[in-house]
């Protein structure tokens, strides 16, 4: 069992929990995630490693509740257990070396961005910050990305914060204007990732993205992560996550990531349900407690 | 010991079986157990040979005559103690080792009928024990020695057995978050209940092996950290053979194609076919399994339980050439499984959202013996055809899985990543032994279990001649 020792809401659908597990707090590196089982009958879900915390032998993450398992974890409290927390898996990033870095992250592809912000910066490069976010209600770690970039950009769809406009305008305009960058790091939902792929291709500037495909195990036995790199199958546990944007093959992830839909969306539906009638329990027993 | 009565009957006492068609839909136990009776009446087929030519077919040394004349006494908690003495895995063992082709080959009762039920007498006693005893500390004495075990599958739990026996402090290391390995994430529970392989790890927890789950040697920790910062002496690498193949052909990364390691697991590590269990899989209507082992037999039969109407095995030799049991294909029959021999798959067809709406193979026929000696299958020109399916699940084998040879210095490998070894289990770095899948590439439960044993022997010794 793998205690939460800190729980932090971000907004209504993000989280922060710090979570007890020694071994991957000492390995775990930027790029690198963990999976996660709440309990016996939830899924294995894979999470990107937010931060670690050696001394303390603890694991960030940041999740988005978007189905049961998510909301399941987000309804932990602190000093709760959840079931299995394994990791690192998957390759760290590859960061050495960048002199100027452009990190961009959608939605709560940002806090996934976030430790690559972290290690770039560590290494002493250039870093520009370019986030963006529906609105303004669901904007994130703000405060973390202004510590570690020298240019932070917040990008809203709707213009309720920061400037109004994709991330993908914004790293236009900077390419425009004249910016040059080592490399981009750009991580968020598979269109996002694509957009800015099409951006940058042409410049040739190198661009590493993370990919977010199903998984079940997390250490290359299954298979069920593959993904179609420069038209070679690799496994995204193992080879990646991250992989050089130019070489993947977005749509074929894109497909790949509806094989359940429907039973997702199923489970979710009966979870939220579940868990409205036990509120609903529990808020008339306790007004007859009064 | 009293002379017991002979039962000389030519054919081995029959082992209840679900009906076919009802197990076909169901997860529960094909093989249903002898009862008392049927253990009495098959043990007296045994002559108590005096040259065991039984033993000399089971790699773990597990005492035959010796356990059925227990059976003989009514005794059969000491029948199942005199198993443990060299084999940890009785009720494993009993289930899905290919006897036929082991201890029952040789059995002398073989010549002239069937052999002894060696393999459904095993099973008796080790349930018979499970279901009317409590499980006790054997007790062993420790000598303040550690050894790390990586990988909680046959290899490593018959590993750790012996070294707990012979004093050892032993921590096994495992991925997953259950114990077991391929007995619970690739064998079904039709054949070999997860409870059951729980059970048997338990007794090894009990006599102090301590079992480390969700921990990944080579992530979370590696051989050398082991070794230098844990304090363990010696390692055993029993990781297996984990890195599925697939085929390489048009179309396998369809919505609806699955390994059959995912397929296998989705269904008997995280229960899917079970709807209080969150993982899904596919609801699959006609799958074809490309593949002739017991892998493959394995997910085929899943399938049908699964729900499928129609499930295939897409095989390009003959029938008879299949490596799987002769006793796993005939209950895949039984069941319905259609076979589809000389067959062999060249593309997997989707729709436009990227879904599996069939397969295209070409007919095979045996061509010229090639250097095995067997007759090569060739394609038959212009024989291409469509079979309509929504699922495929490739079974055509796995690798051992490069993680742990990528993480540690000095460790041999061949080009297709089993570890080298010589016959003990020695591997190219000092204090690392392997055995099992790891090293000889996918093969059965009971070879990686006698791996295991070989290997502590070996650890035992060298150990010893350390500290001499």
């Amino acid at each position: 069992m793998y205690k939460i020792v800190k729980k932090e809401r971000l907004n209504d659908n993000v989280t922060r929990m710090s979570i007890e597990a020694p071994l991957v707090a000492n390995k775990g590196k930027a790029g690198q995630f963990i999976i996660f089982r709440v309990d016996e009958f939830g899924e294995r879900v894979p999470l990107t490693i937010a931060g670690t915390d050696k001394e303390a032998g603890t694991v960030d993450i940041i999740f988005q509740t978007v189905g049961k398992a998510t909301r399941m974890l987000q309804h932990k409290e602190e000093g709760e257990e959840i079931l299995d927390f394994v990791g690192p898996l998957g390759k760290p990033s590859e960061l050495a070396g960048h002199k100027r870095a452009c990190v961009v992250g959608g939605g709560v592809g940002t806090a996934i961005a976030y430790p690559s912000a972290v290690e770039l910066h560590e290494q002493g490069a250039e870093v520009d910050v370019i986030v963006g976010f529906r609105n303004k209600d669901i904007v994130i770690l703000e405060d973390d990305f202004k510590a570690v970039s020298d240019n932070l950009y917040m990008m809203t769809d709707d213009g309720s914060y920061g400037e109004h406009g994709f991330v993908t305008k914004k790293l236009e305009d900077l390419l425009e204007a004249g910016e040059t960058y080592d490399v981009v790091v750009a991580i968020g939902p598979v269109p996002m990732m694509k957009a800015v792929v099409d951006l940058t291709r042409p410049k040739g500037i190198h661009t590493l993205v993370s990919l977010n495909p199903i998984m079940v195990d997390g250490t290359g036995m299954c298979g069920g992560c593959r993904v179609s790199i420069a038209g070679e199958t690799k496994f995204a546990c193992v080879d990646g996550p991250e992989f050089d944007g130019f070489d993947v093959d977005f749509d074929d992830l894109t497909r790949r990531n509806r094989a359940y839909l429907d039973e997702e969306k199923e489970k979710d539906h009966a979870c939220r349900m579940q868990m409205a009638a036990d509120l609903a329990k529990a808020a008339e027993a306790a007004e007859t407690a009064e | 010991m009293a002379k017991p009565k002979r039962n000389m009957s030519p054919e081995k006492v029959e082992m209840p079986s679900q009906d076919p068609k009802v197990r076909a839909r169901n997860f529960k136990e094909v093989a249903e157990g002898y009862t008392e009776e049927m253990a009495r009446e098959e043990a007296q087929r045994c002559l108590q040979c005096k040259h065991k030519p039984c033993m000399e077919g089971c790699p773990v040394n597990v005492q035959i005559p010796d356990f059925i004349n227990l059976i003989n006494e009514g005794d059969y908690i000491a029948a199942n103690q005199k198993i443990l003495e060299t084999n940890v895995l009785p009720a494993v063992c009993g289930r899905v080792c290919p006897q036929e082709s082991q201890c029952e080959q040789r059995c002398v009762r073989g010549v002239k009928g069937e052999p002894v039920a060696i393999g459904r007498l095993e099973r008796f006693v080790a349930d018979y024990f499970r279901e009317h005893s409590e499980p006790k500390p054997h007790g062993y004495e420790k000598n303040g020695h550690k050894v790390a075990v990586i990988g909680s599958g046959p290899a490593g739990l018959s590993c750790a057995g012996d070294l707990t026996r012979m004093g050892y402090e032993v921590t096994i290391f495992e991925s997953l978050p259950e114990g077991g390995g391929v007995l619970v994430y690739g064998i079904p529970e039709f054949r070999l209940p997860n409870d059951i392989v729980k059970n048997e790890i338990n007794q090894l927890k009990l006599d102090g092996v301590d079992l480390e789950t969700n921990t990944i040697v080579g992530r979370s920790v590696t051989i050398d950290e082991l070794m230098d910062d844990f304090g363990f002496e010696a390692i055993f690498v029993g990781s297996g053979a984990g890195l599925p193949v697939f085929l390489g052909i048009p179309g396998e990364n369809s919505v609806g194609v699955y390994s059959a390691n995912e397929y296998l697991t989705r269904s008997n590590l995280m229960r899917a076919y079970d709807d209080r269990y969150d993982t899904p899989i596919r609801h699959s209507k006609k799958v074809a399994v490309i593949g002739g082992g017991n892998v493959a037999m394995d997910s085929a039969r899943t399938a049908l339980r699964i729900g499928a109407d129609e499930v295939y095995i897409i095989y390009r030799r003959s029938f008879e050439e299949m490596p799987a049991r002769t006793e796993e294909v005939h209950h895949a029959q039984e069941e319905g499984v259609i076979f589809k021999n000389l067959t062999n798959p060249v593309e997997i067809l989707q729709d436009e959202k990227g879904e599996v709406v069939g397969i295209r193979c070409v007919q095979m026929e045996l061509g010229e013996p090639d250097a095995s000696g067997r007759r090569r299958p060739i394609p038959v020109e212009g024989s291409e055809f469509d079979i309509e399916l929504d699922t495929v699940v490739v079974a055509v084998g796995t690798n051992p899985n490069p993680l742990i040879k990528s993480t540690t210095e000095g460790l041999d490998v061949t080009e297709w990543g089993g570890i080298i070894t010589d016959e003990a289990g020695t591997t190219s770095r000092e204090g690392v032994f392997a055995g099992g899948d790891a090293v000889t590439g996918a093969a059965t439960v009971i070879s990686a279990a006698g791996a295991g044993k070989v290997a502590a022997a070996a650890i035992d010794e060298y150990i010893k001649n350390k500290n001499a």
